[in-house]
């Protein structure tokens, strides 16, 4: 049995069966509407994630599976002081899967450790969330038909940013995947991701405060959001936010098949004009990110299609 | 100095000079019955200086706090009054209820009945990671 913590839990060859499998699902709906039925899936929430948990949901229903769970941990027994350990082995009893939020780092690991049944880690704190860097990497296949050669930029906030940190560490096993970092000088990259990531895989990379400028040379471009509490001052949040948003016009000299991602939800970095351009993928993302989930249930449950 | 040699038992040798009190408190040697002998500052060709923990009975010594705490130890065990086996100690791989994570975010710090378990994931740099949350010991 198997669980899903970190995306670095999966080998290379791991993810691309899973996107192939993705692939098939979209192209193949009804050969897998009832594949699950009879199986459960859990969603503990100790978090809201509104978004997370319905797309699981989604995904299992699509199977033809059930869901149960709780979405907030007011509403669990950890309200009652009940630890990881015991939530999960008392669940293991009812479902065939779990999908766990948790505010605190580890908390997936440690119920993977109790369950009886595969546990998949659907974002704990700052930490790991890989069914979003599954969901990116199917966003970037399915649009570019591969996940080696091309150029990434990654926008906004990229200190703070864990699905940044997560998709930079997934395509640092890629080859020739080069990424231009794009962010105010607060929000930067943290250094050991530079040294423990980038420059241990030999990954060419450039850091600059300017996305218009190189909005050009990207084939991809990670959007994300700029947090109005990371800053010291309202006025140095506003001068920031305003550099690092994206518009029709920035949009000018960008390539003409630029994928333009961003893990959602959005503020105002990408402004709403972009939406109706053929480059912007965020909601198609959305979409992906129940396919590439549905082809994660069948990989952890062990079941196969021909 | 005069120490009496022992007849069963291990001598913890070449601990870093200074270092033979810390040992001797983390392993928990003061619950103890049998001699123990701290020994502080013996002459030492190699490095100058070293301590020295004797203990006269067959202690079970837990090798991931020494390793962790001073890897150059070398762990003599003593039979019928000759050295029968000498153990080198090094980095241990994983730790054990050794160190506590100090990450507020970590899961460990709401609960504590977890073991503390950290992986050693650099050795050049003696760098430890919770294998929760993966912060730096
Ligand atoms: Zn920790």
């Amino acid at each position: 049995m198997r669980s899903l913590i970190s995306i670095l839990d999966l080998s290379v060859e791991e993810i691309a069966e899973l996107l192939e499998v993705a692939e098939d699902i979209i192209a193949n709906p009804k050969k897998y509407s009832e594949i699950c039925h009879g199986k459960k899936l859990a969603t503990l929430f100790f978090e809201p994630s509104t978004r997370t948990r319905l797309s699981f949901e989604a995904a299992m229903m699509e199977l033809g599976g059930n869901c149960l769970g709780f979405s907030e941990a007011q509403s669990s027994s950890a309200s009652k002081g009940e630890t990881v350990a015991d939530t999960t082995r008392v669940v293991s009893c009812y479902a065939d899967i779990i999908a766990m939020r948790h505010p605190k780092e580890g908390a997936p690991l440690v119920a993977s450790m109790y369950s009886t049944v595969p546990v998949i880690n659907a974002g704990d704190g700052g930490h790991n969330h890989p069914t979003q860097t599954l969901t990116d990497l199917l966003t970037i296949k399915r649009k570019k038909g591969k996940l080696t050669d091309f150029t990434i930029g990654f926008c906004g906030d990229l200190k703070f940013g864990r699905t940044v940190h997560s998709l930079i560490q997934a395509l640092s096993r890629y080859e020739n995947v080069k990424v231009v970092l794009i962010s105010p000088d607060e929000l930067k990259l943290p250094s050991y991701i530079k040294k423990d990531v980038l420059q241990k895989n030999n990954i060419e990379y450039v850091q600059t405060d300017n996305l218009e400028k190189v909005l050009p040379e990207l084939d991809v471009l990670y959007m994300t959001r700029v947090q109005k509490e990371r800053f010291l001052s309202e006025e140095e949040y506003i001068r920031l936010r305003d550099s690092y948003i994206l518009t029709k016009a920035k949009l000018k000299n960008a390539k003409e098949d630029l994928s333009i991602l961003h893990p959602l939800p959005r503020v105002n970095e990408i402004s709403t004009d972009v939406d109706s351009d053929s480059r912007a993928c965020y909601f198609e993302q959305v979409l992906n990110g129940k396919y590439v989930r549905m082809a994660l249930i069948l990989k952890l449950l062990e079941i196969t299609v021909d | 100095m005069h120490i009496d040699s022992i007849k069963e038992g291990i001598v913890l040798d070449h601990i870093t000079a200074g270092n033979a009190m810390k040992i001797y408190n983390l392993l928990g040697l003061d619950k103890l019955e049998c001699t123990v002998a701290i020994i502080k500052n013996v002459p030492s060709k190699k490095v100058g200086k070293k301590d020295i923990i004797k203990i006269d009975s067959n202690f079970d010594v837990n090798l991931e706090i020494l390793g962790y705490v001073d890897p150059g130890t070398t762990i003599d065990i003593i039979h019928d009054s000759k050295l029968v086996e000498k153990k080198h100690v090094d980095l241990p791989d994983t730790l054990h209820g050794v160190i506590k994570c100090k990450n507020p975010r970590c899961i460990t710090s709401v609960e504590s009945n977890l073991e503390q378990v950290f992986t050693l994931t650099d050795r050049d740099n003696k760098v430890y990671r919770c294998i929760y949350c993966e912060a730096k010991a």
